[in-house]
């Protein structure tokens, strides 16, 4: 997305301004006539902006990097993981500056005491329950909000009761460990796993699996508050479930909880190593869409595959066998090294 | 079932099928079902909500010579899945819990993907995803029943029965703890529910250890044909049932009429302010609420002619009777013990903004309630109250009931508007507001049952001079819920402006040990004030004044043998229990919140307990600053004022 100075792109905004909120369909709108600006002060800046304009367009507007985990520009905005807080003159309560809309005279700051406690604590509340050791985004956001986690005491121990938690039960403990999603890993099929002691909720997957990408609804949200929970109906394997493989759920995930098998293994080797790959640009072959993909190279193979999300074929979303389907080529490789050209 | 018409055999299992996901847009669905066939009796329970299918694309058998190759898809496809709630309590009611085949057939004939019934399924503590004896024990073990020996209660149950959720009675029933069931001036509460071919549910409240067990063995084995839960004014309301009773006007009929009789009703006055609503037309009903200057009673305190405003017309109405709060149980009296008067207001409120429909949203714990308000709504409906042609005026306007399912979140408006349209009930964002986009996404005005059920005096009284009644800012009689240690617990009316003390006396005064302790304004949502505080006027800015609130009109007292900390650490419990879980601060606040408290609880600081206490106030500040809605904005409110006030730790 371009983001240059007061050149905000408007390809995600609703159709109808009081059609909001939740999980439907990217609404996209034909290029309307130049709209009417309105006049923001951000930390002190005045700027002005298009109407319709959200406060994190507009805070990126004046250059300042608004932390965000929920939000992703292919996707409806679901404002849940409140990263993105911000303080609106005013208002009794914080803003998220995702979805809220720039008004014509707001006084928004972005980084005041208030902000930064909440941004904080948000991060400490994630970093003790989850694990985000594959999250390089979350742990960026907790260097700059320097977070101290372990001031809620030690995590918990991984359980593998999450599936079964009924909806306003719990055991109270003793408040000794931090509670924790922390479970065992889901590998129920061989193209990618989910790792959900590592997920912090944002939607993003259901999202892509349902209305906003895919319209498959193989996942959603299940259960209840802290027992909260991404799942297949009643937690079936995701071969018995709607799941078509295409990987847009692994594409949006922000912690690696969702992750390639080819991923995995190399990390579990401990041979993953960002630093060694490359990655090419190329069309997919299968079928006539044509997708950009992005393939990821490590040591002359194939890791894993996705597509730029501001990609205008793809938004960012493949099929199976653009996603999955390349191991051949690495087949052929075999192949030709055991000196058996075809 | 499907796919074999589809595709011939039955291994596959894709239906490309064109639903409506979103309000008014259409998408084209992969619709994947299991492979469970229901039985007869999953089928049936189904059909009780939605008919019998008519077509092989429903679930039913397929006629090629009806059905063809291509399904009836469209808009229509996924318009039903409002009625995913009453066919999840269908089968719940059925089967004592929501069966993987019985839920896949609701999935085909609503046409909605597996998974999210799944996800709405699970939000609900009165549904059970997991196989579970058809006969329920709910034991309410919150704050006003806490006053009342719940523990020793609970206990009972525990060494008769077995670890709350586990089977006994040879595996016919269970039992469960449960947040307050909104039957406080009865304390200790419970419900009995019992799943089957003939569904029932039971109230027992008082429960004592003794009698509980044998109640239940009665319930579960349905030996004795139970007579039916009836309100007892002098139990729930005791000014009812005193001299004085005269001067009451929302509790005027209360206790004195059958709640059943529509005739009772009329003879008591009723209709008579629907009349001169239609009579005077719906502006002048607008204008009498808006000059009545009527402040909601739902927690929010929100001028409701505010919210009346016809230019956003409004297409729906939604009575807010959820009525979850705990501490809270004003709106149940009303409604179990004078029905009609909430179906009249609603139908004023209705017609006079030109909404096409009203909805009441029925906490799921009120079985009295929902049998008392469908009636109603029946009788009315059948003597032309409500309906096509009203009253012979030409004005059309129904009423449609729902049933929540244990779920105290879902008294948030936009979650509430979440949970009819067969969503999750997790609550919106705000802006926009539910005066512009609300139910199925349309203008809707939300109000609770005791604010609708004021515009009855507005209109017969006009709009000034109820204004005359109470204080400048908080207009009208007002309903307390006294629960708790007071002598006479019940629903009291009072103007507003009384004193907390002047309430308390008439609830004749301190119970248990007589000595005072705190009182709880507002419920779990509220704030604790001290004995020192009780000439605070009951008024929304007398409350506000000493850092209270009159939230739902909760006042819990509590002597002095009340461990305080045991109150806030059940309140802490609560709030983890019932967030919804969509935001960070509340889904992680409320969980910390909790453990902090248990740590002080059990001597085990992390640090220092001032470290401590400084940690909780930072959980409680991101609450309230981050939170999406009033839950996680208010879940460290209770909280804090006890410990500004006493020194607990
Ligand atoms: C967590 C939560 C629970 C609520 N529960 C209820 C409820 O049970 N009944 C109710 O009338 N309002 C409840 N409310 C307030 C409603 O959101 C809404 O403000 C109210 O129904 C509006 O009606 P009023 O203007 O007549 O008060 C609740 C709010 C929150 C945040
Ligand atoms: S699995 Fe990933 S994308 Fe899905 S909710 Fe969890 S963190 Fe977000
Ligand atoms: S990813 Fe799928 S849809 Fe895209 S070009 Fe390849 S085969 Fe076609
Ligand atoms: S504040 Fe709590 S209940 Fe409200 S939306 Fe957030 S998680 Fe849900
Ligand atoms: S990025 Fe705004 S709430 Fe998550
Ligand atoms: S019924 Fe038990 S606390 Fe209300």
């Amino acid at each position: 997305m371009d983001h240059e100075k007061g050149n905000v792109t408007h390809r995600l905004q609703a159709v109808n301004p009081l059609v909001p909120v939740p999980r439907g369909p990217v609404p996209v709108i034909p290029p309307a006539s130049p709209r009417r600006k309105v006049r923001v002060t951000v930390d002190g800046r005045e700027i002005s902006v298009p109407e319709g304009t959200t406060l994190l367009d507009a805070t990126r507007a004046a250059g300042i990097d608004t932390p965000t985990l929920c939000y992703l520009e292919s996707l409806t905005p679901v404002n849940v993981c409140r990263i993105c807080v911000v303080e609106v003159e005013g208002s009794r309560t914080l803003v998220p500056a995702c979805s809220r809309k720039a008004e014509d005279g707001m006084v928004v700051k972005t980084d005041s005491e208030r902000v930064r406690l909440s941004r904080r604590l948000i991060l400490e509340f994630l970093a003790s329950s989850v694990d985000v050791s594959t999250s390089p985004q979350v742990r960026a956001y907790m260097d700059r909000y320097e977070v101290h986690p372990e001031r809620f005491g030690p995590s918990q121990a991984p359980s593998d009761g999450r599936d079964q938690a009924r909806a306003g039960v719990h055991i109270t403990s003793d408040g000794s460990q931090a509670a924790a999603v922390a479970q065992p890993v889901k590998a129920d099929n061989e193209l990618y796993l989910r790792d959900y002691g590592k997920c912090i909720l944002c939607y993003k997957c259901v999202e892509a699996c349902g209305p906003d990408a895919q319209n498959t609804f193989a996942i959603a949200v299940a259960g209840r508050g802290f027992d909260a929970r991404i799942s297949t109906e009643y937690a079936v394997p995701l071969p018995d479930s709607a799941c078509v493989y295409c990987g847009n759920c692994i594409g949006v995930c922000p912690t690696g909880a969702l992750m390639f098998v080819s991923e995995h293994d190399l990390r579990k080797a401990g041979t993953w190593d960002e630093s060694r790959q490359t990655s090419t640009e190329t069309i997919c072959p299968y079928c006539g869409v044509g997708c950009t993909l992005t393939l990821h190279i490590q040591d002359e193979k194939i890791v894993k595959v996705d597509s730029p999300i501001e990609n205008g074929v793809t938004h960012g979303n493949l099929c199976v066998k653009g996603r999955f389907g390349w191991q051949f080529v690495q087949v052929r490789e075999k192949t030709q090294s055991g000196g058996d050209a075809s | 079932m499907v796919l074999r018409v589809l595709c011939g055999e039955s291994s596959s299992s894709l239906l490309q099928a064109r639903v409506s996901i979103f309000q008014g847009k259409e998408t084209f669905v992969d619709a994947h079902f299991t492979k469970d066939h229901p039985t007869a009796a999953e089928q049936q329970a189904v059909d009780s909500v939605l008919g019998v299918p008519h077509s092989g694309w429903k679930g039913g058998p397929r006629r090629p010579d009806r059905d063809g190759h291509s399904a009836v898809n469209g808009h229509r496809l996924g318009a039903d899945r409002h009625l995913l709630l009453p066919v999840l309590h269908a089968i719940q009611a059925r089967m004592g819990w929501i069966t993987p085949a019985a839920l896949n057939y609701a999935c085909q004939r609503l046409n909605v993907p597996p998974a999210e019934a799944f996800g709405v399924a699970s939000f609900y503590g009165l549904f059970s995803v997991t196989p579970r004896p058809p006969c329920v024990l709910h034991v309410c073990d919150d704050i006003a029943c806490m006053t009342r020996g719940v523990e020793d209660l609970c206990r009972s149950v525990e060494s008769q029965l077995g670890p709350a959720g586990s089977p006994s009675l040879n595996g016919k029933a269970t039992w469960l703890r449960s947040p307050c069931l909104g039957l406080c001036e009865r304390a200790p509460a419970a419900l009995m529910s019992r799943a089957g071919e003939k569904p029932a549910e039971k109230v027992v409240a008082p429960a004592s250890p003794q009698s509980l067990l044998s109640k239940l063995e009665s319930f579960a084995n349905a030996t004795i044909e139970e007579p039916p839960d009836r309100f007892e004014a002098s139990a729930s309301a005791p000014q009812a049932s005193q001299n004085g009773h005269s001067r009451l006007v929302l509790l005027r009929r209360v206790g004195r009429m059958d709640p059943a009789s529509l005739d009772d009703y009329r003879a008591y006055g009723g209709y008579e302010a629907l009349r001169r609503a239609l009579n005077f037309g719906g502006s002048w009903v607008v204008r009498e609420v808006l000059n009545s200057r009527l402040v909601g009673r739902g927690g929010a305190a929100f001028p409701t002619g505010k919210k009346w405003d016809p230019a956003n017309q409004p297409r729906y109405l939604v009575c807010n009777a959820d009525e979850s709060e705990p501490g809270t149980f004003k709106d149940r009296v009303v409604m179990e013990a004078d029905p009609y008067s909430l179906i009249e207001a609603i139908t004023i409120a209705g017609t006079a903004l030109g909404c096409e429909r009203g909805y009441i949203y029925l906490r799921g714990e009120y079985p009295l309630a929902g049998e008392r308000l469908s009636h109603a709504i029946r009788v009315a409906r059948e003597r032309g109250y409500l309906g096509t042609n009203i009253l012979g005026r030409g004005v059309d306007f129904d009423i449609e009931m729902r049933r929540g399912a244990g779920a105290y979140i879902c008294g948030e408006e936009t979650a509430l508007f979440n949970s009819i349209e067969g969503l999750r009930g997790e609550p919106r964002s705000k802006p926009p507001f539910p005066t512009q986009v609300g139910l199925f996404g349309k203008p809707t005005v939300v109000n609770n049952v005791e604010t609708l059920v004021n515009v009855l005096l507005i209109v017969q009284e006009g709009g000034e001079s109820y204004a005359a009644m109470g204080t400048l800012g908080s207009t009208g009689p007002k309903l307390f819920c006294l629960s708790g240690h007071v002598a006479r617990p019940g629903v009291y009316e009072v103007p507003f402006g009384t004193t907390l003390r002047e309430l308390i006396e008439m609830g004749g005064g301190v119970a248990g040990s007589g000595q005072l302790k705190a009182v709880l304004l507002g419920g779990a949502a509220g704030s604790f004030v001290s004995p020192a505080e009780l000439d605070t006027p009951l008024t929304f800015e007398g409350t506000r004044a000493v850092g209270a609130s009159l939230g739902s009109g909760v006042v819990m007292l509590f002597d002095d043998s009340v461990d305080l900390r045991k109150i806030l650490f059940r309140i802490a419990a609560f709030f983890r229990d019932e967030s919804c879980g969509q935001c960070v601060p509340c889904r992680l606040g409320t969980v910390r919140q909790e453990e902090l408290l248990q740590r002080l609880n059990h001597r085990k600081p992390m640090g220092s307990v001032e470290a401590e206490l400084g940690l909780l106030k930072e959980v409680g500040q991101v609450m309230r600053d981050a939170s999406i809605c009033g839950l996680g904005q208010t879940a460290s409110s209770a909280i804090e004022s006890a410990l500004r006030r006493w020194q607990l730790f």
